[in-house]
């Protein structure tokens, strides 16, 4: 399993990998919305939160295609589904290699990019911490979708239309968390959901995904 | 250490294509299986690996024991020789990579990238990979497309001490391998009958 993990993360770090795709839509977004909108900082930092979890969300979605569809093409998956390793084992640890690329990263280099959207400060905090709770669940999410998928050619607007209604429980209450944050708000409740829905994703959702794979390889 | 298969059909897109497939392969045996393009031998490869469920019949063989080497060869095109083999051997838990690289002549080759290899040498990374699961059924389907005269000497050099090692073989080519020893299954006199049996009706009778 842990060959896995290794072997995925150095194919999204080698050329043509898809580590810097997300961060550098998340990077655009952060900067091209502020001159968009314009300067004035207390409009952006109003729309802060949601701009900035619609970027992570929309950065995350970007690279999903490629959880299963380049393992299809190539003949690795189902060399995979008949390895000692089970599918459920292998959906699980892809999403997880997709989460190190995608979500973690976003969620250590957003605070430097609430700087350009001028968040409050002490939205800070609660940025990271609703972006660590959040993202694993649209990775696992986006893997379940990507396992539907596989085998479609072309098959990233079906993607994108069957996840992004799955996205929006996890969006409303990641920005919800940080607009709360930011205005100095209790934000326990917004952040459990959150939680919720991330734990309830990473415990279900791989089985799911792995039986969808194994009528897509029939 | 046995692969039974009785009675076996096979479908493919809704379509029975084999019924009736029966054969049994000791340790130390190969089957090659032949037929025309279409009568179904990926189709009953790839049962046989798992991926698809049989219509009908039974496959008895030992559980994890059997591994599938496909026409794609599932390798990373931006990972060198050596990090494609290593990942499978760590996924099968361990098996030798360098005797394996050794075996399909591909040690001088190591440490080039798998998109730099020629169709044949990637081909031959392909078969290697079956060396470094240590698994002792090989379901192989055309294990020899672009591999060359020296080569396919080479390949069945390794099926064969892969058989005298106790393993089994189940190919379809329609080359001669120089495998004097294999059985051989033509499957044409399997096509199925009455596409639409078992499994294959319902929906599809519905549009007939």
């Amino acid at each position: 399993m842990i060959a896995l993990l290794i072997r995925d993360l150095r194919l999204a770090f080698r050329a043509g990998g898809g580590f810097g795709l997300g961060l550098a839509f998340f990077l655009l977004v952060a900067v091209l919305v502020p001159l968009g909108v314009g300067p004035e900082g207390a409009t952006l930092a109003k729309i802060a939160p949601g701009i900035l979890w619609v970027g992570a969300l929309l950065a995350c979605l970007l690279s999903l295609d490629r959880i299963f569809a380049l393992d299809f093409e190539d003949g690795s998956l189902d060399l995979l589904a008949t390895s000692p390793i089970p599918l459920e084992g292998v959906v699980a640890i892809k999403a997880l290699a997709h989460w190190v690329v995608t979500g973690l990263a976003l969620t250590l280099v957003a605070p430097v990019l609430a700087v350009l959207m001028n968040l409050p400060v002490d939205g800070y905090l609660w940025l990271v911490v609703s972006l660590a709770a959040g993202t694993p669940a649209l990775s696992v999410i986006g893997a379940f979708g990507a396992a539907l998928t596989v085998g479609v050619k072309r098959g990233g607007l079906l993607l994108s239309l069957l996840v992004l209604p799955l996205y929006v429980p996890t969006l409303i209450f990641g920005a919800e968390v940080v607009k709360r944050g930011a205005l100095g708000l209790q934000v326990g409740t917004p952040l459990l959901l959150l939680a919720g829905i991330t734990a309830g994703s990473l415990a279900l959702l791989p089985f799911a995904a792995a039986a969808a794979i194994r009528v897509n390889l029939r | 250490m046995e692969l039974r298969v009785t009675d076996l059909a096979v479908q493919r897109g809704g379509l029975t294509v084999l019924e009736g497939v029966g054969f049994a392969l000791a340790a130390g045996q190969a089957l090659v299986l032949r037929g025309p393009n279409g009568v179904g031998k990926t189709t009953l490869l790839r049962t046989l690996a798992g991926l698809q469920p049989a219509v009908q019949g039974q496959i008895s063989a030992p559980p994890e024991s059997l591994t599938y080497g496909a026409h794609a060869d599932g390798l990373k095109a931006v990972l060198t020789v050596r990090e494609n083999l290593d990942f499978w051997a760590a996924i099968h838990g361990g098996g030798d990579v360098a005797a394996a690289m050794a075996a399909m002549n591909l040690t001088e080759l190591q440490d080039r990238r798998a998109a730099n290899l020629s169709a044949g040498q990637k081909r031959r990374l392909g078969l290697a990979r079956l060396l470094v699961t240590g698994r002792p059924i090989w379901v192989l389907d055309e294990p020899t497309v672009s591999l060359d005269m020296a080569s396919v000497a080479l390949f069945a050099g390794v099926v064969r001490a892969h058989l005298a090692g106790g393993g089994l073989a189940l190919l379809a080519t329609h080359i001669d391998l120089g495998l004097p020893e294999a059985q051989m299954l033509d499957l044409a006199p399997f096509k199925a009958k009455s596409p639409l049996m078992a499994g294959g009706g319902g929906f599809d009778e519905a549009f007939a």
